[in-house]
Protein backbone atom coordinates (compact mmCIF):
# COMPACT_ATOMS: atom_id res chain seq x y z
CA UNK A 1 0.00 0.00 0.00
CA UNK A 2 1.30 3.22 -0.85
CA UNK A 3 1.27 6.78 -0.64
CA UNK A 4 -0.75 7.40 -4.39
CA UNK A 5 -3.31 5.78 -3.46
CA UNK A 6 -4.17 8.87 -1.31
CA UNK A 7 -6.78 11.13 -3.37
CA UNK A 8 -6.32 14.89 -3.86
CA UNK A 9 -8.69 17.15 -1.79
CA UNK A 10 -8.97 20.78 -2.17
CA UNK A 11 -9.23 23.00 0.79
CA UNK A 12 -11.36 25.51 1.12
CA UNK A 13 -11.43 28.05 4.12
CA UNK A 14 -13.75 30.20 5.92
CA UNK A 15 -11.44 33.18 7.40
CA UNK A 16 -14.27 34.57 9.35
CA UNK A 17 -17.56 34.16 10.28
CA UNK A 18 -20.11 35.54 8.11
CA UNK A 19 -17.81 35.49 5.19
CA UNK A 20 -17.35 32.97 2.13
CA UNK A 21 -14.68 29.55 2.14
CA UNK A 22 -12.19 30.64 -0.11
CA UNK A 23 -10.10 27.83 -1.92
CA UNK A 24 -7.28 27.68 0.30
CA UNK A 25 -5.04 24.59 -1.82
CA UNK A 26 -4.90 20.91 -1.78
CA UNK A 27 -3.35 17.76 -0.01
CA UNK A 28 -3.39 14.20 -0.07
CA UNK A 29 -5.20 12.26 2.76
CA UNK A 30 -6.47 8.78 3.00
CA UNK A 31 -10.08 10.46 3.65
CA UNK A 32 -12.44 13.19 4.73
CA UNK A 33 -11.51 13.02 8.12
CA UNK A 34 -7.62 12.82 8.08
CA UNK A 35 -7.65 15.69 5.05
CA UNK A 36 -9.56 18.24 7.59
CA UNK A 37 -6.60 17.45 9.96
CA UNK A 38 -4.09 17.72 7.83
CA UNK A 39 -5.96 21.01 6.24
CA UNK A 40 -6.07 22.31 10.04
CA UNK A 41 -2.25 21.65 10.16
CA UNK A 42 -1.23 23.07 7.03
CA UNK A 43 -3.42 26.04 6.43
CA UNK A 44 -5.05 27.43 9.43
CA UNK A 45 -1.59 27.89 11.75
CA UNK A 46 -2.23 31.63 12.30
CA UNK A 47 -6.06 31.94 13.00
CA UNK A 48 -6.36 31.59 9.38
CA UNK A 49 -9.91 30.13 9.51
CA UNK A 50 -13.12 29.24 11.57
CA UNK A 51 -14.26 26.90 9.61
CA UNK A 52 -12.93 24.33 6.69
CA UNK A 53 -14.63 22.38 4.12
CA UNK A 54 -12.67 19.70 1.77
CA UNK A 55 -14.21 17.96 -1.24
CA UNK A 56 -11.73 15.32 -3.05
CA UNK A 57 -10.63 16.96 -6.33
CA UNK A 58 -11.73 14.47 -8.77
CA UNK A 59 -15.72 15.63 -7.75
CA UNK A 60 -14.61 19.30 -8.75
CA UNK A 61 -16.34 20.50 -12.34
CA UNK A 62 -15.26 23.09 -13.87
CA UNK A 63 -15.37 25.49 -17.01
CA UNK A 64 -12.61 24.30 -19.89
CA UNK A 65 -10.79 26.90 -21.27
CA UNK A 66 -11.83 26.18 -25.03
CA UNK A 67 -15.28 27.83 -23.81
CA UNK A 68 -14.20 30.80 -22.37
CA UNK A 69 -15.91 32.98 -25.02
CA UNK A 70 -18.95 31.50 -25.55
CA UNK A 71 -19.66 31.35 -21.81
CA UNK A 72 -18.28 34.67 -20.21
CA UNK A 73 -18.32 37.08 -23.17
CA UNK A 74 -21.89 37.57 -23.95
CA UNK A 75 -21.74 39.63 -20.62
CA UNK A 76 -19.35 41.92 -21.78
CA UNK A 77 -21.86 43.97 -23.86
CA UNK A 78 -24.33 44.16 -21.33
CA UNK A 79 -23.57 46.93 -19.62
CA UNK A 80 -27.16 47.89 -19.29
CA UNK A 81 -26.78 45.47 -16.07
CA UNK A 82 -24.54 47.97 -14.20
CA UNK A 83 -25.94 51.16 -12.19
CA UNK A 84 -23.26 53.76 -14.17
CA UNK A 85 -25.55 52.91 -17.58
CA UNK A 86 -27.92 54.96 -15.72
CA UNK A 87 -28.52 59.04 -16.52
CA UNK A 88 -29.58 59.98 -12.92
CA UNK A 89 -29.27 63.80 -12.22
CA UNK A 90 -27.05 64.66 -9.43
CA UNK A 91 -29.75 66.60 -7.64
CA UNK A 92 -31.49 63.13 -6.53
CA UNK A 93 -28.95 62.76 -4.51
CA UNK A 94 -26.78 59.20 -4.07
CA UNK A 95 -28.70 56.39 -5.19
CA UNK B 1 -0.19 21.47 -37.04
CA UNK B 2 -2.32 24.50 -37.17
CA UNK B 3 -4.07 24.24 -33.89
CA UNK B 4 -0.79 23.45 -31.82
CA UNK B 5 0.41 26.95 -33.87
CA UNK B 6 -2.64 28.77 -32.73
CA UNK B 7 -2.73 26.95 -28.86
CA UNK B 8 1.61 28.35 -28.49
CA UNK B 9 0.30 32.22 -29.82
CA UNK B 10 -2.15 32.20 -27.28
CA UNK B 11 0.12 30.84 -24.38
CA UNK B 12 2.74 33.56 -25.84
CA UNK B 13 -0.15 36.47 -25.65
CA UNK B 14 -1.05 35.60 -21.89
CA UNK B 15 2.60 35.73 -20.98
CA UNK B 16 3.00 38.84 -22.63
CA UNK B 17 -0.30 40.24 -20.85
CA UNK B 18 0.72 39.07 -17.50
CA UNK B 19 -2.28 36.52 -17.46
CA UNK B 20 -0.99 33.43 -15.45
CA UNK B 21 -1.33 30.44 -16.98
CA UNK B 22 -3.28 27.92 -15.08
CA UNK B 23 -3.37 23.82 -14.74
CA UNK B 24 -5.85 22.88 -17.79
CA UNK B 25 -4.35 25.37 -20.35
CA UNK B 26 -2.27 24.69 -22.75
CA UNK B 27 1.45 25.33 -22.37
CA UNK B 28 4.48 23.90 -24.22
CA UNK B 29 5.99 20.96 -23.31
CA UNK B 30 9.21 22.51 -22.23
CA UNK B 31 8.05 25.30 -19.85
CA UNK B 32 6.15 22.37 -17.96
CA UNK B 33 8.79 20.50 -17.82
CA UNK B 34 11.16 23.90 -16.85
CA UNK B 35 8.36 24.69 -14.06
CA UNK B 36 8.61 20.45 -12.73
CA UNK B 37 11.72 20.99 -11.90
CA UNK B 38 12.36 24.28 -10.52
CA UNK B 39 9.14 23.31 -8.34
CA UNK B 40 9.98 20.05 -7.34
CA UNK B 41 13.43 21.63 -6.39
CA UNK B 42 11.83 24.25 -4.30
CA UNK B 43 9.76 21.75 -2.45
CA UNK B 44 12.18 19.31 -2.07
CA UNK B 45 14.38 22.09 -0.64
CA UNK B 46 11.84 23.41 1.85
CA UNK B 47 11.40 19.65 3.18
CA UNK B 48 15.65 18.95 3.32
CA UNK B 49 16.20 22.41 5.14
CA UNK B 50 13.75 20.98 8.13
CA UNK B 51 17.00 18.72 8.39
CA UNK B 52 19.71 21.52 9.82
CA UNK B 53 17.13 23.14 12.05
CA UNK B 54 15.67 20.18 13.20
CA UNK B 55 19.00 19.33 14.88
CA UNK B 56 19.14 22.02 17.29
CA UNK B 57 15.60 21.28 18.71
CA UNK B 58 15.86 19.55 21.95
CA UNK B 59 19.34 21.85 22.74
CA UNK B 60 17.83 24.92 22.00
CA UNK B 61 18.36 27.38 24.78
CA UNK B 62 15.19 28.36 26.12
CA UNK B 63 11.62 27.55 26.11
CA UNK B 64 10.94 30.59 24.15
CA UNK B 65 13.87 29.40 21.59
CA UNK B 66 12.48 26.12 21.07
CA UNK B 67 8.62 27.12 20.13
CA UNK B 68 9.57 29.76 17.98
CA UNK B 69 12.08 27.04 15.97
CA UNK B 70 9.68 24.48 16.60
CA UNK B 71 6.89 27.07 14.41
CA UNK B 72 9.43 27.92 11.57
CA UNK B 73 10.02 24.00 10.83
CA UNK B 74 6.80 22.81 11.00
CA UNK B 75 6.39 26.22 8.38
CA UNK B 76 8.92 24.72 6.40
CA UNK B 77 7.49 21.25 6.51
CA UNK B 78 3.39 22.99 4.92
CA UNK B 79 6.20 25.27 2.28
CA UNK B 80 6.69 22.00 0.97
CA UNK B 81 3.19 20.43 0.80
CA UNK B 82 2.32 23.64 -0.96
CA UNK B 83 4.99 23.18 -3.55
CA UNK B 84 4.40 19.45 -4.16
CA UNK B 85 0.82 20.17 -4.55
CA UNK B 86 1.55 23.17 -7.02
CA UNK B 87 4.02 20.87 -8.88
CA UNK B 88 1.73 17.91 -8.96
CA UNK B 89 -1.21 20.00 -10.66
CA UNK B 90 1.68 19.99 -14.12
CA UNK B 91 1.12 16.04 -13.91
CA UNK B 92 3.41 14.99 -12.13
CA UNK B 93 2.35 12.76 -8.99
CA UNK B 94 3.72 13.15 -5.38
CA UNK B 95 5.25 9.33 -5.02
CA UNK B 96 7.32 10.11 -8.23
CA UNK B 97 8.71 13.06 -6.60
CA UNK B 98 9.90 11.78 -3.62
CA UNK B 99 11.30 9.09 -5.57
CA UNK B 100 13.09 11.54 -7.53
CA UNK B 101 14.44 13.10 -4.39
CA UNK B 102 15.29 9.89 -2.72
CA UNK B 103 17.05 8.63 -5.76
CA UNK B 104 19.45 12.03 -5.84
CA UNK B 105 18.04 12.17 -9.26
CA UNK B 106 16.07 15.44 -8.31
CA UNK B 107 18.30 18.61 -6.96
CA UNK B 108 17.84 20.97 -3.72
CA UNK B 109 19.20 23.90 -2.69
CA UNK B 110 23.12 23.49 -1.67
CA UNK B 111 22.70 25.29 1.58
CA UNK B 112 21.27 22.66 3.06
CA UNK B 113 24.45 20.20 2.20
CA UNK B 114 25.72 22.31 5.10
CA UNK B 115 25.91 21.51 9.33
CA UNK B 116 24.12 23.77 11.39
CA UNK B 117 27.22 23.30 14.22
CA UNK B 118 26.48 25.65 17.35
CA UNK B 119 23.32 27.37 18.29
CA UNK B 120 24.60 30.56 16.31
CA UNK B 121 24.17 28.69 13.52
CA UNK B 122 20.24 28.61 13.84
CA UNK B 123 20.45 32.54 14.22
CA UNK B 124 22.65 32.80 10.52
CA UNK B 125 20.03 30.06 9.02
CA UNK B 126 17.12 32.25 9.73
CA UNK B 127 18.59 35.87 8.89
CA UNK B 128 20.93 34.70 6.08
CA UNK B 129 19.12 31.80 4.58
CA UNK B 130 15.76 32.45 5.36
CA UNK B 131 16.49 36.08 4.12
CA UNK B 132 18.08 35.02 1.21
CA UNK B 133 14.96 32.80 -0.03
CA UNK B 134 12.37 35.27 0.70
CA UNK B 135 14.57 37.48 -1.88
CA UNK B 136 14.12 34.74 -3.98
CA UNK B 137 10.34 34.33 -3.30
CA UNK B 138 9.34 37.87 -2.95
CA UNK B 139 10.16 37.45 -6.85
CA UNK B 140 8.50 34.40 -7.38
CA UNK B 141 4.98 36.17 -6.35
CA UNK B 142 4.56 37.16 -9.84
CA UNK B 143 5.94 33.96 -11.76
CA UNK B 144 3.71 33.06 -14.33
CA UNK B 145 2.09 29.91 -13.56
CA UNK B 146 -0.92 30.40 -11.16
CA UNK B 147 -0.72 27.51 -8.66
CA UNK B 148 2.84 28.59 -7.96
CA UNK B 149 2.63 32.23 -7.32
CA UNK B 150 -0.51 31.76 -5.00
CA UNK B 151 1.94 29.12 -3.21
CA UNK B 152 4.53 31.73 -3.28
CA UNK B 153 2.33 34.06 -1.70
CA UNK B 154 1.43 32.63 0.72
CA UNK B 155 4.80 31.05 2.03
CA UNK B 156 6.12 35.16 1.82
CA UNK B 157 3.45 35.73 4.49
CA UNK B 158 4.58 33.28 6.79
CA UNK B 159 8.76 33.78 5.97
CA UNK B 160 8.97 37.10 7.49
CA UNK B 161 8.77 35.73 11.16
CA UNK B 162 11.58 33.09 10.21
CA UNK B 163 13.76 35.62 9.16
CA UNK B 164 13.46 37.71 12.62
CA UNK B 165 13.68 34.86 15.24
CA UNK B 166 17.02 34.24 13.37
CA UNK B 167 17.83 37.52 13.78
CA UNK B 168 16.71 38.14 17.01
CA UNK B 169 19.33 34.85 18.13
CA UNK B 170 22.26 36.77 16.54
CA UNK B 171 21.16 39.92 18.30
CA UNK B 172 21.17 38.43 21.59
CA UNK B 173 24.32 36.68 21.20
CA UNK B 174 26.23 39.40 19.66
CA UNK B 175 24.87 41.85 22.97
CA UNK B 176 26.44 38.83 25.42
CA UNK B 177 29.80 37.83 26.24
CA UNK B 178 33.03 37.77 24.10
CA UNK B 179 32.69 33.84 23.57
CA UNK B 180 28.76 34.54 22.39
CA UNK B 181 29.72 36.75 20.01
CA UNK B 182 32.50 34.94 18.53
CA UNK B 183 30.21 32.30 18.12
CA UNK B 184 28.03 34.50 15.95
CA UNK B 185 30.86 35.75 14.04
CA UNK B 186 31.41 31.61 12.96
CA UNK B 187 28.37 31.36 11.93
CA UNK B 188 28.31 34.45 9.54
CA UNK B 189 31.55 33.29 8.17
CA UNK B 190 30.64 30.00 7.48
CA UNK B 191 27.03 30.97 5.81
CA UNK B 192 28.01 34.17 3.76
CA UNK B 193 29.32 32.52 0.92
CA UNK B 194 27.34 29.59 0.74
CA UNK B 195 24.11 32.00 1.36
CA UNK B 196 25.28 33.76 -1.78
CA UNK B 197 25.35 30.81 -3.92
CA UNK B 198 21.80 29.84 -3.36
CA UNK B 199 20.71 32.46 -6.06
CA UNK B 200 22.55 29.79 -8.51
CA UNK B 201 25.65 30.53 -11.05
CA UNK B 202 25.58 33.93 -12.53
CA UNK B 203 23.16 34.37 -14.89
CA UNK B 204 25.54 34.37 -18.00
CA UNK B 205 26.45 30.79 -17.07
CA UNK B 206 22.94 29.04 -15.73
CA UNK B 207 21.87 26.84 -18.08
CA UNK B 208 17.85 27.87 -17.26
CA UNK B 209 18.01 31.20 -16.76
CA UNK B 210 17.73 33.48 -20.03
CA UNK B 211 14.45 30.43 -21.26
CA UNK B 212 12.70 31.11 -17.61
CA UNK B 213 12.88 34.69 -17.79
CA UNK B 214 11.52 34.59 -21.22
CA UNK B 215 8.45 32.10 -20.22
CA UNK B 216 8.25 35.00 -16.92
CA UNK B 217 9.02 31.77 -14.81
CA UNK B 218 11.55 34.01 -13.09
CA UNK B 219 11.07 37.98 -13.10
CA UNK B 220 14.30 38.74 -12.01
CA UNK B 221 18.14 37.31 -13.13
CA UNK B 222 20.09 35.29 -10.34
CA UNK B 223 23.05 37.98 -10.17
CA UNK B 224 20.18 41.28 -9.36
CA UNK B 225 18.60 39.12 -7.01
CA UNK B 226 22.20 38.17 -5.01
CA UNK B 227 23.00 41.85 -5.06
CA UNK B 228 19.27 43.17 -3.93
CA UNK B 229 20.23 40.58 -0.65
CA UNK B 230 23.69 41.63 -0.48
CA UNK B 231 22.15 45.16 -0.01
CA UNK B 232 19.61 44.82 2.50
CA UNK B 233 22.12 42.27 4.73
CA UNK B 234 25.01 44.49 4.77
CA UNK B 235 23.46 47.02 7.26
CA UNK B 236 22.24 44.24 9.46
CA UNK B 237 25.80 42.71 9.62
CA UNK B 238 26.84 46.31 10.83
CA UNK B 239 24.00 46.84 13.30
CA UNK B 240 24.83 43.52 14.91
CA UNK B 241 28.62 44.71 15.10
CA UNK B 242 29.93 41.56 12.69
CA UNK B 243 32.04 41.59 10.00
CA UNK B 244 31.02 40.18 6.57
CA UNK B 245 33.96 37.59 5.80
CA UNK B 246 34.63 39.62 2.27
CA UNK B 247 37.80 42.21 2.39
CA UNK B 248 36.71 43.35 -1.09
CA UNK B 249 33.03 44.63 0.18
CA UNK B 250 32.44 48.15 0.31
CA UNK B 251 29.84 50.79 -0.59
CA UNK B 252 29.43 51.96 -4.40
CA UNK B 253 28.26 55.62 -3.49
CA UNK B 254 28.27 55.65 -7.53
CA UNK B 255 25.84 52.55 -7.99
CA UNK B 256 24.40 53.06 -4.47
CA UNK B 257 25.08 49.25 -4.06
CA UNK B 258 27.68 47.04 -2.70
CA UNK B 259 30.63 46.14 -4.15
CA UNK B 260 31.81 42.37 -3.76
CA UNK B 261 34.47 40.16 -3.93
CA UNK B 262 34.19 36.75 -5.71
CA UNK B 263 32.23 33.44 -5.04
CA UNK B 264 33.94 30.28 -5.28
CA UNK B 265 31.91 28.58 -7.62
CA UNK B 266 34.07 25.40 -7.65
CA UNK B 267 32.98 24.50 -4.31
CA UNK B 268 29.26 25.49 -5.08
CA UNK B 269 29.57 22.41 -8.26
CA UNK B 270 30.71 20.28 -5.78
CA UNK B 271 28.65 19.85 -3.26
CA UNK B 272 25.93 19.86 -6.09
CA UNK B 273 27.37 16.67 -7.04
CA UNK B 274 26.91 15.23 -4.15
CA UNK B 275 30.64 16.24 -2.23
CA UNK B 276 29.57 18.58 0.29
CA UNK B 277 29.74 18.53 4.34
CA UNK B 278 26.48 16.89 5.01
CA UNK B 279 25.04 15.72 1.44
CA UNK B 280 24.69 11.98 2.24
CA UNK B 281 23.77 12.52 5.60
CA UNK B 282 20.92 14.52 4.58
CA UNK B 283 19.22 12.06 2.01
CA UNK B 284 20.22 9.28 4.60
CA UNK B 285 18.14 10.82 6.74
CA UNK B 286 15.13 11.51 4.40
CA UNK B 287 15.70 7.97 3.46
CA UNK B 288 14.89 7.02 7.14
CA UNK B 289 11.82 9.18 7.49
CA UNK B 290 10.62 7.59 4.13
CA UNK B 291 11.11 4.35 5.46
CA UNK B 292 10.13 4.64 9.11
CA UNK B 293 7.06 6.55 8.35
CA UNK B 294 5.50 3.51 5.75
CA UNK B 295 3.90 2.07 8.34
CA UNK B 296 2.11 5.20 9.36
CA UNK B 297 1.10 5.85 6.17
CA UNK B 298 -0.14 2.07 5.72
CA UNK B 299 -2.21 2.47 8.64
CA UNK B 300 -4.20 5.84 7.51
CA UNK B 301 -5.18 4.23 4.47
CA UNK B 302 -5.99 0.37 6.01
CA UNK B 303 -8.21 2.87 8.89
CA UNK B 304 -9.38 5.11 5.96
CA UNK B 305 -10.79 1.94 4.11
CA UNK B 306 -11.95 0.25 7.32
CA UNK B 307 -14.42 3.09 8.21
CA UNK B 308 -15.32 2.97 4.49
CA UNK B 309 -16.13 -0.06 4.56
CA UNK B 310 -18.37 0.32 8.30
CA UNK B 311 -20.03 3.13 6.65
CA UNK B 312 -21.48 1.05 3.68
CA UNK B 313 -22.29 -2.18 6.11
CA UNK B 314 -24.15 0.24 8.30
CA UNK B 315 -26.24 1.92 5.16
CA UNK B 316 -27.18 -1.49 4.17
FE1 LIG C 1 10.23 28.07 3.54
FE1 LIG D 1 11.59 29.81 6.04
Amino acid sequence: MERKDWPLWEVFVRSKAGLSHKHAGSLHAPDAEMAISNARDVYTRRNEGVSIWVVESKYIHSTQESDVESMFDPNEDKIYRHPTFYDIPDEVGHM
Amino acid sequence: MAQEKDLQKIFEEKIEKEIKIEPKDWMPDEYRKNLIRQISQHAHSEVVGMLPEGNWITRAPSLRRKVALLAKIQDEAGHGLYLYCAAETLGKDRETLVQELLSGKAKYSSIFNYPALTWADIGAIGWLVDGAAIVNQIMLQKTSYGPYSRGMIRICKEESFHQRQGYEILLTLCRGTEEQKAMAQDALNRFWWPSLMMFGPSDKDSAHSAQSMAWKIKRMGNDDLRQKFIDQTVPQANFLGLTIPDPELKWNEEKQSYDWGQIDWEEFYNVIKGNGPCNKERLAARQAAYDNGAWVREAATAYAKKKAERKTKDAA
